[in-house]
């Protein structure tokens, strides 16, 4: 066994700090936009709405059932085979709507289980003093779901910024990407992917622990 | 005034309403009893469209509603002459009981935010329970909800308030000071249908009782008459029940 190079690794540590905004941009940015897409394809899905219900099932069943890794590749090597249009779509603009559409499946089902989970009597009141279905949504049902779905939505946030890492696999130089550079110019694979796989992991952890602070914070506003 | 005419309700085959012909006048006070599993609940909810009747109509004056076709317009119209007190309060867990009050104003009927919430402090006020503006349910009695449930019908200003057995749910401690606002509601001349087993309250506060069996409105008079000297056999044996 040869020792760890500890000086190759604080030199290149700055160098992959620098894709930290490009890897946390793309994940935030897909799950913004999935927390919206998820959430309309919940709601569609807990009021049944014709025609929109069928197509949220098929959505939801063929992004949970597929690998995202073929989800990306289909989005950033196939699609813009098909539509030609599309040719100028990026990797990062590939990845993050791979991203966007594959999480939106997963959250849509978690935050339908959480609207469901809202008490009849709130749907009722709701309904009795006059308000449309949308102002029900948005003002009394989904507050209240958030509630129940935001340690998960937190999870579902942890395991986003874990896979932008495929990004690297469209060609994106993100903190994965740049790994890899660093790592085929200096032979050092274990020293560089350990690193990164330090960096991933303090990340996730601050995310853990603010999870576990707005699950005792929530805790306590619901408590009865 | 208020006509129901003919409204009709099943569940899976069972009829639950067998065609309901309801007069009310502006002003009057019905108090609607009868065994459990009779309707009643179902006839309020139908009032409202919490459940959708199968046939019959709904007129308030001049809005005169088929329900087996009524539009979302129509729906949400209809919602705005009624208030709906629940037996579970079914206060909104995430407002305050301020904000309670004031959210039928602000958002259904438009008012300011401000303003809904001026007025949410008056109704306050007027139930008592000015000091819990700020609490939220789940900080509330059971009483207090009630209240505060009631304090949302008030403030829809509606043309008739429908109140589905507002004490079943309380421990007792509780019950008197819901009924003591609801006598205070009913002597402002408030129109409202009123399902309650509280046959003393139903005897002071009502113009007219309905007694439901079966899903129809088997005897109706004022209380006077319904307490003590009932006609139909079903009214006299659900009355000798309660004593
Ligand atoms: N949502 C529902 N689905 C099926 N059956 C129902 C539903 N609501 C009420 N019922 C049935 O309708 C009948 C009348 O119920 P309800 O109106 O609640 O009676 P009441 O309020 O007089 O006790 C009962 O037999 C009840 O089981
Ligand atoms: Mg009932």
């Amino acid at each position: 066994m040869r020792p760890l190079d500890f000086d190759y690794m604080l030199s290149i540590l700055p160098v992959l700090l620098k894709y930290l905004p490009l890897t946390m941009g793309m994940a935030s940015i897909s799950m913004l936009l999935a927390l919206g897409l998820s959430c309309l394809v919940a709601i569609i899905r807990v009021l049944q709405i014709p025609i929109l219900n069928s197509l949220s099932k098929v959505f939801i069943s063929f992004f949970r059932g597929t690998p995202l890794l073929v989800q990306l590749f289909l989005f950033y090597y196939g699609l813009p085979q098909i539509f030609t249009s599309l040719t100028a779509l990026d990797g990062v603009s590939a990845a993050i709507i791979g991203l966007t559409l594959h999480f939106s499946a997963y959250m849509a089902e978690s935050i339908r289980a959480a609207i469901l989970g809202v008490d009849r009597s709130q749907w009722e009141a709701a309904r009795s003093i006059g308000m449309s279905e949308g102002q029900m949504m948005r003002r009394i049902i989904l507050p209240q779901a958030a509630r129940v779905a935001a340690p998960t939505l937190v999870n579902y946030f942890i395991d986003l910024i874990k896979s932008t890492s495929l990004a690297f696999t469209l060609g994106v130089t993100e903190l994965m990407g740049a790994t890899q550079k660093e790592a085929a110019g200096s032979f050092l694979y274990f020293e560089s992917f350990i690193l990164v796989a330090l960096i991933y992991w303090v990340i996730v952890e601050i995310l853990s622990h603010i999870q576990k602070v707005l699950e005792q914070r929530l805790g306590k506003a619901v408590a009865r | 005034m208020i006509s129901v005419r003919g409204l009709k309700k099943s569940y899976n085959g069972q009829k639950v309403l067998n065609g309901i012909d309801l007069d009310i006048e502006r002003g009057e006070r019905i108090v609607i009893i009868g065994p459990s599993g009779t309707g009643k609940s179902t006839l309020l909810r139908t009032l409202n469209f919490l459940e959708q009747p199968d046939a019959g109509t709904i007129s308030f004056d001049t809005l005169k509603i088929d329900v087996a076709n009524a539009s979302s317009a129509d729906i949400k119209k209809l919602r705005l002459h009624t208030a709906f007190v629940f037996q579970n309060y079914a206060l909104f867990a995430n407002r305050t009981a301020q904000e309670n009050i004031a959210e039928g104003l602000q958002v259904v009927r438009g008012w300011k935010k401000k303003d809904a919430l001026k007025r949410a402090s008056e109704i306050l006020s007027e139930i008592g329970l000015s000091d819990k503006a700020d609490a939220y349910p789940a900080a509330l009695s059971g009483g207090q909800q009630q209240r505060v449930g009631i304090g949302r019908a008030m403030a829809a200003n509606a043309d008739l308030i429908l109140v589905d057995e507002p004490t079943s749910a309380l421990d007792p401690e509780w019950v008197e000071e819901v009924l003591q606002l609801m006598g205070k509601v009913a002597a402002a001349h408030q129109t409202m249908l009123i399902v309650t087993h509280e046959m003393r309250f139903a005897r002071d506060i009502a113009d007219r009782v309905l007694f439901m069996e079966g899903g129809r409105i088997v005897e109706q008079g004022p209380p006077e008459k319904i307490f003590s000297q009932p006609d139909d056999p079903r009214l006299k044996q659900f009355l000798r029940k309660l004593l």
